[in-house]
């Protein structure tokens, strides 16, 4: 009842966003909307970690641990960011309040889409559900309209689309594969029952097809072109939506499969997944230290960050599959709060070039201070909550004698470190550049000089109430995640990584 | 009772052979309007493929699949582009590809190769009534979509590319997995038509705010962006 409640309120809330036309209805009713699915989220949450397991036969949605932790991410990363567009939206966008109203009716299909992703278990309506989160995040990308966004929103479609297309002849061979194993109910426990006895062949290709067009979709590389284009060309809200937790809740259905690979014959297959986790970490460190968009490198950091996450889920050990729940709610957590960071910055500077933006600190201390603590936060400094999670998994790592492979992704994780802090530090801390140091760094001088960035920061209004209310809230959620885990939500954890340990 | 039975199986036969050569033809077609009849004709195809199918194993499951089919993309599909996008789109023709049609021409003949021998080890593993040769050829219907994605500039075509891979997972689908549910089928065939919906829009917009949908050309997000404007002013 509680999941049709939360699933219903998004699709009503798409409805009315599109229907009333009144002024500021449309974001009226998503805020509403969002906040009481959060609510929802946590009283479910609180349930399952109490043990339940939360059924509707009918629609065949059935939620344990596992999925229980992505909907609380989604319904969590789903309230901040709808508040969050209340300012951001009416401060980019306010002269065309039709499009507001489409946007505002695409944001909450995409919501229902990830949150129904998690909750629904017949695998081929899995598909169909990340399908639909493509589609109803498309117009999202490309709501700016600019040429940058049109053709980041193209390359997001188009490849989006062909990694599901891979993933739909994969769910379709993985249904072939379950009738061969007679199991009947084509759902994640059927699979697994029948999963000792599927024909391996069958299954590793499925898997792989899988994992090749979903992969496209976490934005695991060699596939993961679109993904800096889209993450840092959408409106920043809509960024936050995509790399805090979109992401994420696609991985969540690889995830879902390891468990029934590693009960059949084609076990081996499993033993791939940290090693292409390993090279996403690896391309994504290298060229975080190359960007010159300061959107583009938290988008980088998502690709690493889900690396590591398909990292531990590989390793094997139930020490590694705890590390890689805990670096989903980190990552959800932290990295939302980078793109609204992002977004601050944004609104203060317009401009989303790194070497044009340089001593904000003093311009703008709020985006300066949330940025700067975004960063520390996404690149895993100590104490905050990446840290321990990287930490943890590191360790798992080093326990089940994996040293070449540990030994990597530590080299890997320091040079990320090091490419986001030092943008970040330019960004904040950094002396205006010399003009002869400007005259060669001719696209500075070319998209926004300098020099009117910062007399647009001085002059600029200051940042919108939400999203200076988000900004603290979620910040603070940053910072309290690196000292303090609420009972319920380590023991939905444990259930999570019990799930992927079977 | 086995002669009919062979003889359906040998006209699946006949519309898996006619199926490639559609998914070919996309390759080395340039027109968009020649692009998007070849689509609906390979829609119809496997739609066909689904009746016989039905036919030889006397499974309902398939009928429904293939009516699913009849109905959305031969019909549904051109009238939704048609809505969004001005007829003028189609009479496109594409001078450059990124590749010239022979070599385009042989690298799909090593996918469709590849995709034979990528069945073998499918086929092996199921029980004998599902073997059949719907599935290397969807694989190559799959495969050749993603090609003809890859190397188009086009938008409309490359949207039909994505739609043709779509068509290749289920002619092989359709052979192996008959007792799918209804539900998941009518499912994913309203999704193709949002797919085509919400694509259209876009292309819309690229063509309004861009003056063209030549979207090959659209290549400003690089990381080398702000070396290469330098060089250029």
């Amino acid at each position: 009842m509680i999941l049709l409640a939360m699933l219903g309120s998004a699709l009503l809330a798409a409805a009315l966003s599109a229907a009333i036309p009144a002024r500021r209805a449309a974001q009226a009713v998503t805020v509403a909307s969002s906040l009481a699915i959060l609510a929802l989220a946590v009283l479910a949450a609180l349930r399952v970690a109490s043990g339940a397991i939360l059924t509707v036969a009918a629609f065949s949605l059935s939620v344990d641990g596992l999925s229980m932790l992505i909907i609380l991410l989604i319904a969590l990363v789903g309230a901040t960011a709808a508040v969050y567009s209340w300012g951001y939206m009416e401060r980019t966008s306010a002269h065309e309040p039709g499009r507001l109203r489409v946007y505002y009716a695409n944001y909450n299909v995409f919501v229902f889409a990830m949150l129904a992703i998690p909750m629904v278990a017949e695998s081929t309506l899995v598909w169909i559900f990340v399908e639909l989160t493509t589609l109803s995040s498309a117009l999202l990308v490309s709501f700016e309209n600019t040429r940058e966004a049109l053709e980041a929103a193209w390359k997001y479609v188009t490849l989006s689309l062909m990694g599901a297309g891979i993933a739909l002849l994969g769910f379709l061979l993985l249904f072939a594969a379950l009738q061969a194993g007679g199991g009947s109910s084509y759902t994640w426990g059927g699979l697994l029952a029948a999963a000792p006895r599927m024909p391996p062949a069958l299954l590793k290709t499925a898997f792989l097809l899988i994992v090749v067009g979903f992969g496209t979709k976490v934005g695991l590389v060699p596939l993961h072109t679109w993904l800096p284009d889209a993450h840092s060309q959408a409106p920043s809200p809509v960024c936050a939506l995509l790399s805090g937790i979109e992401t994420t809740s696609v991985l969540y259905v690889i995830l879902r499969l390891l468990p029934v690979l590693q009960a059949s014959p084609a076990s081996a297959v499993a033993e791939w997944m940290p090693v292409f986790g390993l090279i996403s970490v690896g391309v994504a460190a290298f060229l975080l230290l190359q960007v010159r968009d300061y959107k583009r490198l938290f988008a980088f950091s998502t690709v690493e960050h889900m690396g590591i996450i398909l990292f531990a889920a590989g390793l094997g050990s139930g020490a590694a599959h705890y590390g890689a729940m805990y670096q989903v709610v980190c990552h959800a957590v932290t990295k939302s709060f980078c793109f609204f960071a992002a977004g601050a910055a944004v609104l203060t500077v317009s401009t989303r070039e790194i070497a044009s933006v340089r001593d904000l600190i003093r311009t703008s201390p709020a985006a300066a201070a949330s940025l700067l603590l975004g960063g520390l936060a996404i690149a895993g400094a100590p104490p905050l909550a990446v840290f321990l999670s990287e930490f943890s998994i590191l360790r798992a790592g080093l326990a089940e004698g994996r040293y070449v492979l540990v030994g990597l992704l530590a080299v890997f994780i320091a040079i990320a470190f090091f490419g986001v802090l030092l943008h970040v530090n330019r960004m904040v801390f950094g002396v205006a550049a010399e003009p002869a140091a400007q005259a060669a760094d001719g696209s500075a001088a070319a998209a926004v000089p300098p020099g009117a960035a910062h007399a647009a920061a001085v002059a600029g209004a200051p940042l919108p109430l939400t999203c200076l209310t988000i900004l603290i809230l979620a910040g603070a959620l940053v910072v309290a995640l690196g000292f303090y885990l609420p009972a319920s939500l380590d023991e939905l954890m444990r259930m999570a990584s019990g799930i992927l340990q079977r | 009772m086995s002669i009919p039975g062979s003889t359906l199986g040998a006209l699946n036969a006949l519309a898996g052979g006619l199926f490639l050569l559609t998914a070919f033809a996309m390759v080395a077609t340039r027109q968009t309007r020649g692009c998007l009849l070849l689509f609906i004709y390979q829609s119809l195809l496997l739609a066909a493929s689904a009746f016989l199918l039905a036919g030889e194993y006397g499974s309902s499951h398939l009928v429904g699949v293939g009516v699913v089919n009849l109905i959305s993309k031969p019909i549904v599909v051109p009238l939704i582009l048609r809505r969004t996008l001005s007829s003028e789109i189609y009479t496109r023709r594409e001078i450059d590809q990124a590749l010239n049609i022979p070599a385009s021409l042989t690298i799909a003949l090593a996918l469709a190769v590849f995709s034979y021998f990528l069945a073998i080890p499918i086929l092996n593993s199921v029980a004998p009534e599902f073997r059949s040769a719907n599935v290397p050829i969807g694989l190559a219907g799959l495969l050749l979509g993603a090609y003809t994605l890859a190397v188009r500039r086009e938008a409309v075509p490359m949207l039909i590319g994505i739609l043709a891979m779509e068509n290749g997972a289920f002619f092989a689908g359709i052979s192996l997995s008959r007792e799918l549910p209804l539900i998941v089928e009518l499912a994913i065939a309203s999704d193709g038509l949002i797919l085509v919906f919400v694509t259209g829009v876009l292309v819309r917009t690229i063509q309004r705010r861009i003056g063209s949908t030549r979207v090959g050309e659209l290549a400003s997000l690089k990381e080398d962006q702000a070396l290469r404007r330098q060089g250029v002013t």
